[in-house]
């Protein structure tokens, strides 16, 4: 690199993004750290896997519920969140072609995250805050739990702010016209949803902090539960908005699409931002002292529109990259785009996965068992991590993989290194994450309880034995478990060895190759439209179609269940 | 033209018309969503398994002193397998089953088809009631006495673990707190 007359900003030459250089470091930094956490929180989350074998059982109870505690904060904040920093940062900055706000508050975001980071896992790895991530009072963890954790949220709101101010600066000095990206906008959306996660957070634990510390008396466990959520559930729809806005970009990114509709997917955006936060009642379905009325509503996010935004996201991003592929050239049959995809890209079939495996892993799943009546046979059961590892690493972990394959050549100028490896990648991943979900979710129907240590009972004179199948269930959705594993750890390989070892990218030379917009190779063609049925996606449609079958079928399939369980009234 | 990381080409985005196929999908979808709404409410009048409303405040001693006098007043026999009472009472009447580190008391026995207003708290952390093999699971709080009109629909044996973690070690944990229905004709 040159160290004499170095602008401020580097140009793209592919993407024509206008990189600002401080920015740059500022992603670089939290997609680093992000990635070093996954793989701690990734082995914590092994030594979970492996004990839950009921034929393995490596860790002892104390170690097991420490080593709980540690993958769930590891893996569901702080991963995700050093890595959503990156992407807030990278969506303001390089997509706007701007300058970051504040570099310096942005720079204090990244290590108080760090700090608070580190004292959540000395209080964790001192083994007397085995309270689990969500730390419910009158659990009591160390107070520098508490205090890590409310550090850790400050400089995540910090970010935020830094990102607002990016885009205020964006808009002053005019460094793009007309409205927003849809990206950015997804970017804004998760923003809005941060700060009332974090606000929600801080409301609660800096009261348990000093309740920890001697200074207050009481918690009430149930107002705990309910403010508590307010940070617990939405800081995973933050995921949730971040990982759609990644499937958006790589659509543009890899088949030069454009939304098929900027009004429907903003719509969409907008509708999250109004009711996706009612979500935390999921939580909160089996407890004392809420009203049904109170829990319907909240529940289905007012009739359901949350979940409305997240179908509509579904087939508008598969939608795009097919209308893409057709005016490409790809307009025959039902499905020659999608077979004619570049499957051996790491980019697409990452994101791909991640889209197919949300929706119908984590979404369905969602959708049923937030039911208020449905969630009496599921709530805490096994089903519980399996549900939300259908989210969270079937959807969130393996977009946010797919966009650091396209990131790497982009943010850190070095080509994939371990290119082979990378090919196959988000497939042992996704098999792993696939099977695992469902097979817990499978146990957790059978009723297998979550967060325990041993579900044999082992030596109890009222021990329940779980059917054989729910145990032999637990078996192989663990050892899928460890093949999930296997995935996260070869990502890891490649990213380290490429940010490190891989051959650099000259600052004029292309990361990527060219990719051309899809309108413009459609107007050479001279043609006027694409689709059949006068639909412009129509395999899509199809595609969409059997994802909702399946969620009729498996809605009623639970009520058929649940109307055979004991009268409760 | 255009793509989702550059701003909309027509600025008057807001007014083009929206594509067949994301139009029908948007119909059938809030029409689902409308249906699940409706359901969840109607399940309430045609379901049976319904959640209570029914939740009072009270205190680990208040509650502990209930279920004494249940004890003592119901008690029918030495349960075989840990020599404590099982308690039968009536059908009908106020049952009352604490959840503390690291089990679920008494040990309770009740007649198929019969209704019991089951009390349920907590004499310390957060606790989950999870009955097996039906597989129905609340969240049992101390302070909160929630209420549950339970009519077992089957005979045999239950036993009821731990749905909320409720720490705990090597011998003796959240993984070996137990507690026991029995139901008979």
């Amino acid at each position: 690199m040159s160290t004499t007359t170095m602008s401020e900003y580097r140009v793209d030459p592919v993407s024509g993004l206008k990189i600002n250089r401080t920015a740059n470091t500022l992603v670089k930094w939290n997609a680093f750290a992000a990635v070093v956490f996954l793989l701690v929180g990734g082995l914590f989350g092994l030594g979970v896997a492996l004990t839950r074998m009921p034929s393995v059982q490596l860790l002892s109870p104390e170690i097991f519920y420490m080593a709980l505690t540690a993958h769930g904060l590891v893996n569901l904040a702080v991963w995700i969140i050093f890595f959503e920093m990156a992407v807030l940062y990278f969506l303001g900055a390089h997509v706007l072609g701007n300058r970051l706000a504040t570099p310096r508050w942005a720079w204090t975001q990244f290590w108080l995250m760090l700090v608070g980071a580190a004292m959540v896992a000395v209080a964790v790895l001192g083994g007397n805050s085995s309270v689990m991530m969500t730390s419910y009072v009158p659990l009591t963890a160390e107070p520098h739990f508490y205090l890590g954790l409310i550090l850790f949220a400050v400089g995540a709101l910090i970010g935020c702010f830094v990102f607002l101010g990016t885009l205020v600066i964006a808009k002053r000095e005019k460094t793009y016209s007309g409205s927003l990206p849809l990206v950015v906008f997804g970017g804004v959306t998760a923003t809005i949803i941060a700060v009332f996660t974090i606000v929600s957070g801080a409301l609660i634990l800096i009261p348990t902090f000093l309740w920890s510390v001697g200074l207050i008396e009481h918690i009430d466990p149930m107002m705990y539960r309910v403010v508590w959520w307010g940070f617990g559930h939405s800081s995973q729809q933050i995921n949730v908005v971040t990982h759609i806005s990644i499937w958006y970009l790589i659509s543009s990114l890899v088949f030069g699409a454009k939304p098929m509709s900027e009004k429907v997917s903003r719509g969409a955006f907008l509708l999250y931002i109004l009711f996706l936060q009612l979500g935390s009642a999921h939580h909160l379905l089996s407890d004392p002292g809420l009203t049904s009325a109170w829990k319907i509503f909240n529940t289905s996010y007012m009739i359901y529109l949350a979940v409305l935004a997240s179908m509509i996201h579904g087939l508008t991003v598969p939608g795009s990259i097919e209308v893409a592929q057709r005016k490409k050239g790809l307009d025959t049959g039902l499905f020659t785009w999608l077979r004619k995809a570049p499957w051996g890209n790491p980019i697409f079939s990452g994101m791909f996965l991640s889209l197919v495996g949300f929706g119908f892993i984590g979404g369905i799943t969602g959708v049923v068992m937030s039911v208020e009546q449905i969630n009496m046979i599921i709530h805490n059961t096994m089903y519980l991590p399996g549900h939300f590892h259908g989210t969270l690493v079937v959807g969130t972990t393996m977009a946010f993989m797919a966009v650091t394959y396209w990131l790497i050549p982009v943010v850190f100028q070095r080509k994939i290194a371990l290119a082979g490896m990378a090919k196959w990648q988000p497939y042992v991943f996704s098999l792993g994450a696939w099977v695992f979900s469902i097979a817990l979710m499978g146990a957790g129907t059978m009723g297998v309880q979550r967060r325990h240590a041993d579900i044999t009972f082992a030596g109890q004179p009222l021990a329940y034995q779980y059917p054989e199948i729910a145990k032999g269930l637990m078996d192989i959705g663990e050892i899928f478990g460890v093949i999930m594993s296997v995935g996260a750890v070869m990502f890891i390989v490649i990213v380290l060895a490429s940010i490190f070892t891989g051959e650099r990218i000259a600052e004029d030379s292309a990361p990527w190759p060219k990719v051309e917009d899809a309108d413009v190779t459609f107007e050479k063609t001279g043609k006027k439209h694409i689709g059949i049925w006068g639909m412009e996606a129509p395999g899509t449609f199809v595609l969409a179609m059997i994802l909702f079958a399946t969620i009729i079928l498996y809605y009623f399939i639970n009520f058929k269940y649940l109307s055979t369980v004991w009268g409760m009234s | 033209m255009g793509t989702s990381y550059t701003p909309p080409t027509n600025p008057d985005w807001w007014r083009e018309p929206i594509e067949r196929t994301e139009m029908v999908w948007i119909v059938l979808s809030f029409t689902w969503c409308v249906f699940m709404f409706g359901w969840m409410i109607g399940w309430h009048w045609i379901g049976n398994q319904n959640m209570s409303n029914e939740t009072y405040k009270t205190t680990p001693e208040a509650f502990s002193q209930k279920v004494a006098d249940m004890q003592a007043k119901y008690t029918v026999r030495k349960d075989e397998a840990t020599g404590e009472d099982v308690v039968a009472p009536p059908p009908g009447s106020d049952v009352y089953l604490a959840g503390m580190m690291w089990q679920w008391r008494p040990i309770l026995e009740f007649q198929k088809g019969k209704t019991y207003r089951l009390h349920m708290s907590s004499l310390d952390v957060g606790h989950g009631f999870s009955l097996q093999p039906e597989n129905i699971n609340f969240q049992v709080y101390p302070g909160y006495e929630q209420v549950l009109n339970l009519t077992p629909n089957k005979t045999g044996i239950f036993s009821i673990a731990c749905g909320e973690y409720c720490g705990g070690g090597d011998t003796m944990g959240h993984h070996t707190m137990l507690g026991r229905i029995y139901v008979k004709e």
